[in-house]
């Protein structure tokens, strides 16, 4: 147990490594500056499946670990969005401060929302979280509030401070989304190895139970959903600075979907999983899109079905399944060569 | 003060529609332990369900220690220390038996300080101690979640059908588990398997069509053939 704890460690601190020294790997191999060309590109890449692991995971701690189905997952994605880029262009607040009240609002909504929907569950709770969304995404496309929102346009050009513009100062960006990224990992992991998390498993398996345990579920759901709209409001903040923009489309139904998506290819409850899932909807969409065109979310769409089919439980989740097994396997497989050699 | 720890009077629950429970009276001893009998569908599941909160009774009065519990929410009967053990082995199976024993913790450090006697009742359950629940056997699964209800300080137990679909070897060890429990709690027992009921209980109770009918002492039941053909269809 412990030397598999150790392995993990290990595995992770090494991609954490590879990913910090990535940009100049790839200067190095293309013979390009770090901040330009075809090493800026790939930065450009990674910073948007960064943003979308945070994001992927925040949909994992409320699916995977409490065991709520959300349609509404965008709202906070895209609340975040816009508090940000209202905040910096209309309000002229300073990136700090603007990424706390992002903090703040996020815990405000996720309570109002889990107060007033979280009493029905299953799919109804799914219809509220949508009906929620929808609204909100009404609301960014309402004429009536152009001025602050850009209505069915958008919230364009937001002034993101310059030591951190991803245009200008794309590898500082870089290592601020991937720092975003794995402090987010890591306040997530805390979170579902609590007597907290515990709990939330319990209300996944059977909430019952919980119930006649002693616990207020109620309460512990709320927790779950403030966490996740937290982690969600500030990758939809991340994902503003990244565009420059924040559309009404962060609020729809196919930012929720895509967080469902990668949350189910990566692997449910794990929260690896998902940041693993982000980054293959991310790179698979990039890759189908240059080698078929305009016909690859066709594919994509094949590529899915075949991913559930043959990875049930998602990559992590197949993975872990499987390695038990894979694992016997080889020892066994090391331990006759062994014998071979030993007594031909 | 009454040694009455449980008192159930004349309660009546609905499911739906449908009226489950017509007027069921029940009370149990401090230290005692008392066997809820009855055919299937008599409604002994469901009166576990109405005191623990899950199923609350339209009319009618529960009391624990005196104060009435009807109309409270389940999270709260159980702080009040009150265990229920459903049937069908109510486990979390994702998690293992350590995170299982760890969730019923009222206060921390429960678990340290009744830890020794629980592994003392279900042995198996310290081999199997960072396994997840739903790789157990079907006993273990019904030990664990027995030993789950032992974590806290709970004044009651409410057990559902502990010896159920488990291989008679497994029942033995549950009855010498719930004789040492009795030493430390009052439990209120539903089983089907009259034989372990009457190894166990001190007092029973027969459910007939969602009334109680009968009540005594179980010494005195083991003899009463007529009853227990009439009520229980077990010989």
């Amino acid at each position: 147990m412990r030397d598999r704890f150790t392995s993990s460690q290990w595995a992770g601190l090494t991609l954490i490594g590879g990913l910090i020294i990535f940009p100049f790997v790839v200067s190095l191999f293309t013979g390009q500056p770090v901040e330009s060309g075809v090493p800026k590109f790939w930065q450009g890449m990674l910073i948007q499946v960064f943003i979308l692991a945070v994001f992927a995971m925040s949909y994992d701690i409320l699916m995977g670990y409490t065991g709520i189905l959300s349609f509404g997952h965008a709202l906070f994605f895209g609340t975040g969005a816009y508090t940000i880029g209202i905040l910096l262009k209309h309000a002229g607040w300073d990136l700090g401060s603007a990424l706390l009240a992002v903090i703040v609002i996020a815990i405000i909504q996720s309570l109002i929302v889990g107060l007033l929907s979280l009493r029905v569950s299953g799919v109804y709770f799914a219809m509220v979280t949508l009906a929620f969304a929808q609204m909100f995404f009404l609301l960014a496309e309402a004429t009536d509030f152009r001025q602050w929102t850009g209505a069915e346009d958008g919230l364009q050009s937001i002034p993101v401070p310059a030591w951190i513009s991803p245009t200008t100062e794309r590898l500082r960006f870089y290592y601020v989304t991937l720092a975003f990224a794995i402090i987010m990992y890591l306040l997530a992991r805390q979170v579902v190895n609590s007597p907290t998390g515990r709990v939330m498993m319990a209300i996944r398996d059977n909430e019952t139970r919980a119930k006649v345990l002693g616990y207020h579920t109620l309460t512990f759901k709320l927790i779950a959903i403030t966490v996740s709209g937290v982690m969600a409001a500030l990758a939809g903040a991340f994902n503003a600075l990244w565009n420059l923009n924040a559309n009404p489309a962060v609020l729809g139904v196919g930012t929720t979907i895509n967080a469902l998506l990668m949350t189910i290819i990566g692997g449910v409850g794990s929260l690896i999983g998902p940041m693993l899932g982000a980054g293959v909807i991310q790179l698979l969409g990039y890759w189908l899109n240059v080698f078929f065109g305009p016909s690859w979310p066709l594919l994509f769409g094949i590529v899915y079905i075949l991913i559930v089919l043959f990875l049930p439980y998602g990559i992590v989740g197949t993975w872990r399944l499987r390695s038990a097994g894979w694992l016997a396997m080889w020892r066994e497989r090391s331990r006759s060569l062994i014998r071979f050699f030993n007594h031909p | 003060m009454s040694d009455v720890l449980l008192e159930v009077d004349t309660i009546h629950t609905f499911i739906g529609q449908f009226h489950i429970l017509e007027g069921v009276s029940l009370k149990v001893r401090t230290g005692s332990i008392t066997a809820l009998l009855g055919r299937n569908g008599a409604g002994k599941t469901t009166t576990l369900r109405s005191i623990m909160g899950l199923n609350p009774p339209r009319s009618g009065s529960i009391r624990l220690a005196g104060e009435p519990i009807n109309g409270r929410p389940a999270y709260e009967i159980a702080q009040l220390g009150v265990g229920y053990v459903p049937e069908h082995r109510a486990i979390f199976r994702d998690l293992t038996v350590e995170e299982n024993l760890r969730l019923a913790e009222r206060k921390r450090g429960d678990l340290a300080k009744r830890s020794d006697f629980i592994m003392s009742l279900f042995p198996d359950l310290k081999r199997f101690y960072r396994h997840p629940g739903g790789k157990l056997s079907g006993g273990q699964q019904q030990m664990l979640a027995i030993a789950r209800a032992l974590v806290a300080d709970n004044r009651l137990l409410l057990i559902d059908e502990p010896s159920e679909g488990l291989a008679p070897i497994i029942v033995e060890q549950i009855v010498a588990a719930l004789r040492q429990m009795a030493a430390e709690t009052t439990i209120l027992l539903v089983e089907q398997n009259f034989a372990m009921a009457a190894q166990l209980a001190d007092e029973y109770y027969i459910l007939d069509d969602g009334r109680s009918v009968q009540h005594g002492r179980m010494a005195d039941l083991v003899h009463d053939h007529a009853t227990i053909d009439k009520y229980l269809g077990a010989g």
